[in-house]
């Protein structure tokens, strides 16, 4: 197609293009970051897809996922293992999901991932005292953190079990004017 | 199958005719009419498959092989469906398709690459907030519009009269007269657009009214009417197209304070901080948001003196009513002053551009008069913006207006001065042929044209407008620039360097840094566009100026926010006024569409420049066109059209559709409503039945109400059903949640004893019966555990 780059085959490009929301241009670019993050593990040729994975502390150092509070849960629910080390088709996964053009309904299911730190398919109180207290980086008192979290579970669960499963989350979310950017 | 895949990706696109040819005449013979359509059917569910794949949460590896794996039966069947008579056609079709999507996403990919700014936006974005960002995306979009809006006059008026029409000098039009040529090139009057600025392409009064001009007959007079009327027609389309974007994707709308913890925990995070500052700025603002509400859910709101904020309210709007009565009358008076200075000669510099001065200077000091006027009110920070969004926009309308009123009167006075000099210059001109003849002694020779300088020049209104209008713009942009420079930049400097050898910390006390006033930018950008939209018929010049201005504010701007401002201290997200920008952007094109309009259809042109001058109306340039260029048959046409008889009832018949299509929205919006009351009923129901209160829903109540008591009857039968029986004065205790005889839900939560901690035990079966709402901790009931 014109351009010389050795990194992936057209077929993968395309099958890249065909899986994620980005463009041709934008998956060689990440590519490029991926590399950056380890240049001596990630190799430039990527044509017979080779098995590398980032560990987490590399891909929590990159200036977009720095300052943000839900780093390590955000790579580790993109990640394999669960651990949070990334191979590419992950990195570009987590990117994917997360960038503009993603919907909001994808956005949703991964934003429940996230937040249910103990996997156990339902966001418990255990689970938002943790976002919680990431959030404010512990400058509530306990009691108020307490509150907080019951009251956020009273809002929104509607099956009365105490938790909040991925229904509740949704029709809570879905309806937030500000979950997505616009 | 294993051939397929080794064949590279562009064989893949056309039809591979051997393999699937053998393959398919095999099972030619078996497959039968339901077969083919199954098979078609599966065909069809894996394109959707790979055109949705990316939407779906797998991970990426499954969605690799997914991909392959569709992708290879919908290759290989496609061949097979493609058969008997059609089958040719069929595979050209495929081929067709596979090419147009390639094509598109090439297109897309283009597409995407040629977006400017991308990199120092996002920079913006992560120091500062998805907020600030908006200004600068919505300044990127505005200079995208304003662009194109450049491309159709530039390429479609000043182009072909600069290489078709005729060079400057030739006719008196494109003349500086007699009498201004000594100082056409000094600076100061170049400054003011008079001179050679104003003899040139910059404004109306240079075009030539020829109806075509140049060896392709172009029509300049009919495109500088299109180019004009199609340049709101264009921004109109553009704007309510991107409106209808942002509103779609908008989503849900639940009330205010639905889900406020829940939100406020899920979703004020800005995924888009990249910035050490702006996180702790963020952190900080989220734990105050939090304490905020905590303490609004525990305290029951102070009722304050009611009567006192009402009569502050109504004090802070009669304020700042008079102060934009006040305003709208300092500019008429500017302007009447202004009128008068046009006759005097020796004006310092103040006074030939109070009237411009001074309307920038308003639309700086009124904004922070508004605001302090609006501390006296009280509001919620949300509600107290909308406010003052609203009044500045006020303000700059009614300023504008006056403005226009104001130039109006001058366009009447200079419309009685064309009659009385028209007549001047006809008689000027005979004279000059008598002399002429005169002196040559000789009646019979015809004289040379009057030498253009010299002939007598009409006021020619349009031009007096168009200069008004880039002046106005000139000098906006220099006080938006100004202001930054001052405002953030000398501030910042101070700040920064003075600190030193200051009693008082500057940083953290008086000045500090300024923040970035996202609001007001865009309100003057606004403005700036509502400007362009009016003065661009008269001076084609101004787009040009405008687009201009645009860029350098892209990075002037962004250099000046990284620079010298800090992120905001409250960050709260307007998120849907996105959309209330774009509203306003509306309001302002219709209002500038106004003024010009009417001028066209009213006003006449003046006799002696521009390129509707000889004409009655501006738009019998479009009458002529008819009669004159197109068949016979459409002149007829448009006549039939153009009847009342026609008209009238077209009118009535899109006053009935809009009437349909309101009545259409309102029912869709009633069943919406009780859609969404129904849920809502049902979320509380099994909220109290959880909570084991009483229903809040009346109609509930009285249905419970009316169900036999169940400790008074014989053991329960399976199905009860409600019966209308009077009953006698029933205790709240049967109806906690056994009356309720929808209940499907046997564990409720027992009453917990101590109203402290969340529910920790499971749920019993229900001792005793008594009342009391529990434990619940429905809104507001109840103490909360401390």
């Amino acid at each position: 197609m014109g351009n010389k780059q050795t990194t992936f085959t057209d077929e993968q490009l395309e099958a890249y293009q065909d899986c994620t929301f980005f463009t041709r241009k934008e998956i060689l670019r990440l590519h490029g970051r991926y590399r950056e993050l380890a240049p001596h593990l990630v190799p430039l040729d990527y044509t017979n897809s080779p098995d590398i994975r980032v560990p987490l502390s590399l891909i929590v150092s990159m200036p977009e996922l720095k300052e943000n509070p839900f780093r390590e849960r955000i790579v580790a629910t993109f990640s394999e293992d669960g651990q949070g080390n990334l191979s590419f088709n992950d990195f570009v996964d987590m990117f994917s999901a997360l960038c503009e053009t993603s919907p909001r309904e994808l956005k949703t299911i991964y934003a429940f991932k996230i937040y249910d730190f103990n996997r156990d398919s339902f966001i418990c109180k255990e689970d938002l005292k943790q976002t919680l207290n990431k959030l404010t980086k512990g400058e509530l008192t306990p009691e108020e953190v307490t509150l907080v979290c019951d009251k956020a579970v009273e809002e929104a669960d509607l099956d009365g079990d105490n938790k909040l499963s991925f229904a509740d989350f949704e029709n809570m979310i879905s309806k937030a004017p500000d979950f997505l950017r616009y | 199958m294993e051939c397929l895949c080794a064949i590279s990706h562009d064989q893949l696109y056309s039809y591979s005719s051997s393999d699937s040819n053998s393959s398919s005449d095999e099972e030619e013979e078996s497959m039968s009419e339901g077969e083919m359509a199954r098979l078609m059917e599966e065909v069809e569910e894996k394109k959707k498959l790979i055109a949705n794949i990316r939407n779906k949460p797998w991970r990426m590896k499954r969605r690799l092989t997914h991909l392959k794996e569709a992708q290879e039966f919908v290759d290989k069947f496609e061949g097979a469906l493609g058969k008997g008579k059609g089958r040719k056609w069929y595979a050209y079709k495929v081929m067709m398709t596979k090419k147009w999507i390639k094509f598109q996403r090439d297109f897309e990919n283009f597409r995407t690459a040629c977006i400017p700014w991308e990199r120092k936006i996002k920079e913006v974005e992560s120091h500062f907030g998805s907020s600030v960002a908006s200004y600068f995306i919505f300044l990127r979009w505005m200079y995208g519009m304003n662009l194109v809006l450049f491309g159709f006059t530039f390429g479609l008026v000043v182009i072909p009269e600069v290489l078709m029409g005729l060079p400057y000098g030739s006719i008196p039009r494109k003349t500086v007269p007699r009498a201004e040529q000594d100082t056409a090139q000094d600076y100061s009057v170049l400054m003011d657009f008079n001179g050679y600025c104003k003899y040139s392409v910059l404004f109306y009064g240079y075009y030539n009214n020829q109806r075509t001009i140049g060896l392709l007959k172009f029509r300049l007079p009919l495109s500088y009417l299109m180019v004009g009327i199609g340049t709101f027609g264009y921004s109109l389309m553009v704007v309510i197209r991107t409106m209808a974007k942002n509103a779609d994707v908008g989503g849900g709308d639940g009330e205010e304070g639905e889900f406020t913890f829940a939100w406020k925990m899920f979703t004020s995070w800005d995924y888009l901080i990249g910035n050490a500052e702006t996180a702790d700025n963020k952190y900080a603002s989220i734990t105050t948001s939090f304490k905020e509400s905590i303490v609004d859910e525990q305290e029951n709101q102070k009722d304050e003196n009611i009567h006192l904020r009402r009569f502050l309210r109504v004090l802070a709007n009669f304020l700042i009513i008079c102060s934009l009565g006040g305003s709208g009358y300092l500019i008429y008076f500017v302007v009447k002053r202004s009128q008068e200075f046009a006759n005097r000669d020796d004006l310092s510099w103040y006074e030939k551009n109070e009237l411009e001065i001074i309307m920038s200077l308003l639309g700086l000091v009124c904004p922070p008069l508004f605001e302090t006027i609006a501390e006296l009110e009280d509001y919620h920070p949300r509600i107290a913006l909308k406010w003052q969004l609203g009044r500045i926009f006020a303000l700059f309308l009614g300023n504008l207006y006056t403005f226009l009123f104001a130039l109006f009167d001058e366009v009447n006075t200079k419309l009685d001065e064309e009659q009385a000099i028209k007549n001047a210059s006809i008689w000027a001109m005979k004279e000059y042929y008598a002399n002429y003849s005169r002196l040559v002694n000789d009646t019979m020779v015809t004289p040379p044209p009057m030498d253009p300088a010299d002939v007598i020049r009409g006021p020619c209104w349009e031009t007096a407008v168009g200069i008004e209008f880039v002046k106005l713009t000139v000098s906006d942009i220099q006080v938006t620039y100004l202001t930054i420079l001052i405002g953030d930049f000398a501030r910042a400097v101070i700040v920064r360097f003075l600190n030193y050898c200051w009693c008082w910390d500057l940083e953290a006390g008086f000045p500090s840094y300024g923040e970035f006033d996202i609001s007001g930018n865009v309100l003057g950008l606004v403005f700036n566009q509502g400007m362009i939209w009016m003065g661009a018929f008269y001076a084609p010049g101004l787009v040009g100026i405008n687009v201009l201005r645009l860029l350098s504010s892209m990075y002037y701007q962004c250099w000046a926010v990284m620079a010298t401002n800090v992120p905001h201290e409250r960050v709260f997200k307007a998120s849907k006024s996105n959309n209330f920008y774009m509203g306003l952007l509306l309001l302002i094109l219709f209002l500038s569409l106004l003024p010009v309009v009417y001028t066209i259809m009213t006003l006449p042109p003046s006799f002696d420049c521009g390129p509707f001058s000889g004409k009655q109306k501006m738009f019998d340039v479009i009458m002529e066109t008819i009669d004159l260029d197109l068949p016979a048959f459409m002149g007829t046409l448009f006549s039939y059209a153009a009847n009342p008889g026609l008209i009238i009832p077209a009118v009535l018949l899109m006053v009935l559709a809009i009437y349909y299509l309101n009545s259409v929205s309102e029912a869709y919006k009633n069943s919406n409503m009780e859609l969404k009351k129904k849920m809502q009923m049902a979320r509380d129901e099994e909220k109290n039945r959880r909570n084991n209160t009483d229903s809040t829903n009346q109609v509930m109540k009285d249905l419970e109400d009316l169900l036999p008591n169940r400790s008074l009857a014989p053991p329960p039968e399976p199905e009860k059903k409600p019966e209308p029986e009077p009953k006698p004065a029933k205790t709240k205790a049967r109806s906690a949640g056994n009356g309720v005889n929808l209940q499907k839900d046997v564990s409720l939560a027992s009453p917990n004893p101590n109203a402290r901690g969340p529910v920790s035990q499971p749920p019993g079966p229900r001792g005793h019966g008594p009342p009391g709402p529990g434990p619940g901790r429905g809104r507001g009931r109840g103490a909360p555990p401390r």
